[in-house]
C-alpha cells in the first residue's frame, strides 16, 4: 500500500525541479521544458488526490484532461513565438531578448 | 474447453505455487514467460516476412525471386541475417553515440510493443486493457521519436532533412488515422480490442464501415512510410533518408522493424474490421482463432505489398495536401455520419442497421468520387489553356506558347 | 516493502533523475530526450494510480506531440551545430535556494495536514472510468462548459501559432 504522502512528495519535488529549470536556464526552449515539468507535477498531484480522497467522483480526471489540453496549447504558442523571435533576432537566449525595439 | 496455451499456463502456475513461491512472484514469472513467448513468435514471423516480401515482389515483377538456398529459397532470410551480422559496424564521426545506438532499438521495440494488445484467440491476449485502441495510437507516436533520433544522431544534414520529412508525414497522417479508428470504437462501444472483436457478430465491421477500413489501411501505410508514401526513405530519394548512416545489424533492425510494422498494421486492420480471430468453429476449438487471425493478417500484408509494387511514389507536397485537404475532412464527415446513423438506427432490427450503414458509406464514396471528378475536370481545363514557354526575354522562343 | 512499493520507488527515482538531468544538461537535444524519459515516468505513475486512460493520453499528447514539437524547435533555432557556453545563467544558486525552500515549505505544510498518510480504498469493480469520464465531459451539469472552452482555446492556439510563425517574405 502506497500512502498518499509518497505521491505528494514526488509531485512537490518534480514541481521544484521544474521551477529551478525555469529560473536558472538561459535558453528559452529550456525554460519551456521546466514549465512542462511543473505542469506534469500538477497532473500527478490532481490524479493522486482523485484516487485517494474522492475516487467515486470523476472530477479529478476531468481536471487532468483539461490541464493536458491547456499545456498543449501553451507549448504550441510558446514555440511559435520562440521561432518567430529567432527569425528576427537570431537568438533564443532569454537574456538577450530584452529590448522592445532596436 | 480451453486452448493448449492456457492449460499449460495453469499447470505451470500450480507447479510453481506448489514449490512454495509467493503468488506475486508466480504472476511475475508467468508474465515474463508470456512476454518472451509473444516476442519470439513475432520475431520469428519477422524473419519469415523477409522471405515472403522477396518472393511476392518477384512474382509481381514477373520473375522468380530467391530459389537457390533451400526449397523455394526458404533459407534466404537466414543468409541475409548472417550477412548483416558480419558487416562492419561504422559510427560516423561526430555522431552522438548513445542516441545513435538507441534509435534502431526504439524503432523495433515500438513495433513489438504493439503486439501486447492484439488478441490472437478468444482468451489469448497479452494484456487486455480497456483502452487498447488509444494504446495503439500512443505507440505509433513513439515510433516517430525513433525516426527523429536516428536522423539527428547521424550528424548528416541529409539524414536530418529526411527525418524531418518522415516525421512531418507520420504526424500528419496520425490525424485521419485516429479519427477513422474511432469508427469501430463507436460501433463496438468500447476501446478494448478484445471487446471490438467480440462485437463483430454476425457481420464483420468491414461490411458496416468499409470507408473506415480503407482509411485505416491507407493512413497505416502512410504511417509506416511504405510506398507509395516512401519519399523520405527510398534509396533513390534524398539518399535513403534518416537511416543512411546505419550499417550492418542496426540497418537490419530498421528494415526488420519496417516489415514487422507492415504486418502489424495488417493485423490491426484485421482485428478491427475483419473479425480478428473469428471464423467457423472458434467457439469449440479456441486455438483455431490463431490460424484465422494469421490468415487475415497475411492477406492484408499481401494487399499492402500489392499497393507498394503497383504504384508510383507520391511527392511530399502532394502527400501532405492529400492528407490535410482530403483525408481529414473525409474522416470527420465519416465519423459524424456514422455517429448519427448509429444513434438513429440502434433500436431497429440488426439487418436494417447494417444496410443503413452500408448505404451511407456507399453514398459517401459516391459523393467523394463526384467531387474528385469535378475537380479533375477543372484541372483538365486549366492545363489545356495555352501557356507561355520559359525562355529568356527577347529571344524568339519567348513569344511561342504551348 | 511490498512489490508495488518497490516499483513506485524505482519509477520515482527514474522520473526525478531524468527531470534533474533535463534541467542541468547543456546539450539541448539531450535535455529534450531526458524530458521524454521523465514524461514516461509520469505515465507509469498514472498507471500505478489506476488512471490507465490518462497514462495513455499522457504518452500520446506529451511524448507523441509536445516533445516532437520541442525537438523540432530546438533543431530549428540553433546558431551553431554545437551549443556554446553554459546553459545556466549566473544566478543559479539563488534559483536552487528558492526551489529547495519551496520544496521544504510544501513538504512541511503537507505533513501537518490530517489526510497525509491515507491509504487507498479499493475501487468498486463496476466503475468503468472511461465511460464515466466521457459522460462527465459532455453532460450539461458536469464539465461540458470547460470542455467547450478548452476546444475554443485549442482552436485559438492553433490559429495563433500558425499566424505567429508564418514566414512573411
Amino acid at each position: 500500500m502506497i500512502p498518499l504522502s509518497w505521491y505528494l512528495i514526488l509531485s512537490a519535488a518534480l514541481f521544484c525541479i521544474g521551477l529551478f529549470g525555469v529560473l536558472s536556464r538561459k535558453n528559452a526552449v529550456a525554460i519551456l521544458i521546466g514549465i512542462e515539468l511543473m505542469l506534469n507535477a500538477v497532473n500527478v498531484n490532481l490524479v493522486a488526490f482523485w484516487r485517494y480522497i474522492t475516487p467515486q467522483a470523476i472530477t479529478g480526471q476531468a481536471f487532468a484532461v483539461l490541464v493536458f489540453a491547456v499545456a498543449a496549447a501553451e507549448v504550441a504558442v510558446g514555440l511559435a513565438l520562440i521561432i518567430s523571435i529567432y527569425r528576427r533576432r537570431n537568438t533564443v537566449v532569454a537574456d538577450e531578448i530584452d529590448m522592445l525595439k532596436f | 474447453m480451453g486452448d493448449p496455451i492456457t492449460m499449460i499456463a495453469r499447470w505451470l502456475e500450480s507447479q510453481l505455487l506448489g514449490l512454495g513461491l509467493s503468488p506475486v512472484l508466480v504472476t511475475l514469472i508467468l508474465a515474463v514467460l508470456g512476454v518472451i513467448l509473444i516476442a519470439s513468435f513475432v520475431l520469428v514471423m519477422d524473419i519469415f516476412l523477409v522471405w515472403v516480401e522477396r518472393k511476392v515482389v518477384a512474382r509481381f515483377q514477373d520473375r522468380l525471386g530467391p530459389n537457390r538456398l533451400g526449397p523455394f529459397g526458404l533459407i534466404q532470410p537466414i543468409a541475409d541475417v548472417i550477412k548483416l551480422l558480419i558487416k562492419e559496424d561504422i559510427t560516423p564521426a561526430g555522431a552522438d553515440k548513445f542516441v545513435y545506438n538507441l534509435a534502431p532499438i526504439i524503432a523495433l521495440a515500438t513495433v513489438l510493443l504493439l503486439w501486447a494488445v492484439i488478441p490472437l484467440a478468444p482468451d489469448l491476449v497479452g494484456s487486455d486493457i480497456n483502452v487498447g485502441v488509444l494504446y495503439i495510437v500512443a505507440i505509433g507516436a513513439l515510433a516517430t521519436l525513433g525516426v527523429i533520433m536516428a536522423g539527428w544522431a547521424s550528424n548528416n544534414k541529409y539524414a536530418l532533412l529526411g527525418a524531418f520529412r518522415t516525421v512531418a508525414q507520420m504526424v500528419s497522417y496520425e490525424v485521419p488515422m485516429v479519427i477513422a479508428l474511432l469508427v469501430p470504437v463507436l460501433l463496438a462501444g468500447s476501446m478494448g480490442l478484445n471487446a471490438i472483436v467480440e462485437a463483430q457478430t454476425p457481420v464483420w465491421f468491414v461490411v458496416v464501415a468499409p470507408v473506415a477500413a480503407l482509411l485505416v489501411l491507407l493512413t497505416g501505410i502512410a504511417e509506416l512510410g511504405r510506398a507509395p508514401f516512401d519519399l523520405s526513405e527510398a534509396e533513390s530519394e534524398i539518399v535513403a533518408g534518416f537511416h543512411i548512416e546505419y550499417t550492418g545489424m542496426k540497418f537490419g533492425l530498421f528494415y526488420a522493424g519496417e516489415l514487422l510494422h507492415a504486418l502489424t498494421i495488417g493485423a490491426l486492420v484485421s482485428t478491427l474490421f475483419l473479425g480478428g480471430w473469428r471464423g467457423p468453429g472458434v467457439e469449440a476449438i479456441p486455438i483455431l482463432g490463431v490460424g484465422y487471425f494469421l490468415i487475415k493478417a497475411f492477406f492484408l500484408y499481401w494487399v499492402i505489398m500489392w499497393v507498394k509494387y503497383s504504384m508510383p511514389r507520391i511527392r511530399i507536397d502532394h502527400m501532405l495536401n492529400f492528407n490535410w485537404k482530403f483525408l481529414t475532412p473525409l474522416s470527420l464527415v465519416l465519423l459524424m455520419v456514422t455517429a448519427i446513423l448509429d444513434k438513429l438506427l440502434e433500436n431497429g432490427p440488426y439487418w436494417v442497421y447494417v444496410t443503413g450503414m452500408l448505404l451511407a458509406n456507399l453514398v459517401i464514396i459516391w459523393a467523394v468520387l463526384q467531387l474528385l471528378r469535378s475537380r479533375a475536370r477543372v484541372e483538365r481545363v486549366r492545363v489545356a489553356e495555352p501557356r507561355p514557354v520559359a525562355a529568356p526575354p527577347g529571344s524568339p522562343a519567348s513569344t511561342t506558347t504551348l | 516493502m511490498t512489490g508495488i512499493q518497490l516499483v513506485f520507488i524505482v519509477v520515482a527515482v527514474m522520473t526525478l533523475g531524468a527531470a534533474l538531468m533535463a534541467v542541468l544538461t547543456s546539450n539541448m537535444v539531450h535535455a529534450a530526450l531526458w524530458l521524454i524519459l521523465a514524461l514516461f515516468g509520469v505515465a507509469i505513475i498514472f498507471v500505478l494510480l489506476n488512471a490507465g486512460f490518462l497514462a495513455v493520453v499522457q504518452v500520446v499528447i506529451y511524448i507523441g506531440a509536445i516533445s516532437i514539437i520541442m525537438i523540432f524547435a530546438i533543431m530549428l533555432t540553433r546558431r551553431l551545430i554545437t551549443d556554446i557556453g553554459t546553459q545556466t545563467s549566473s544566478s543559479w544558486p539563488w534559483a536552487a535556494l528558492i526551489a529547495v525552500a519551496l520544496f521544504g515549505g510544501l513538504a512541511w505544510m503537507l505533513s501537518t495536514w490530517g489526510g497525509f498518510n491515507t491509504t487507498p480504498q479499493l475501487l468498486s469493480p463496476r466503475s468503468d472510468q472511461v465511460v464515466e469520464l466521457g459522460q462527465a465531459l459532455v453532460s450539461p451539469n458536469a464539465f461540458v462548459i470547460p470542455f467547450e472552452v478548452a476546444s475554443v482555446l485549442l482552436l485559438a492556439a492553433l490559429i495563433g501559432a500558425i499566424f505567429i510563425a508564418w514566414d512573411r517574405k
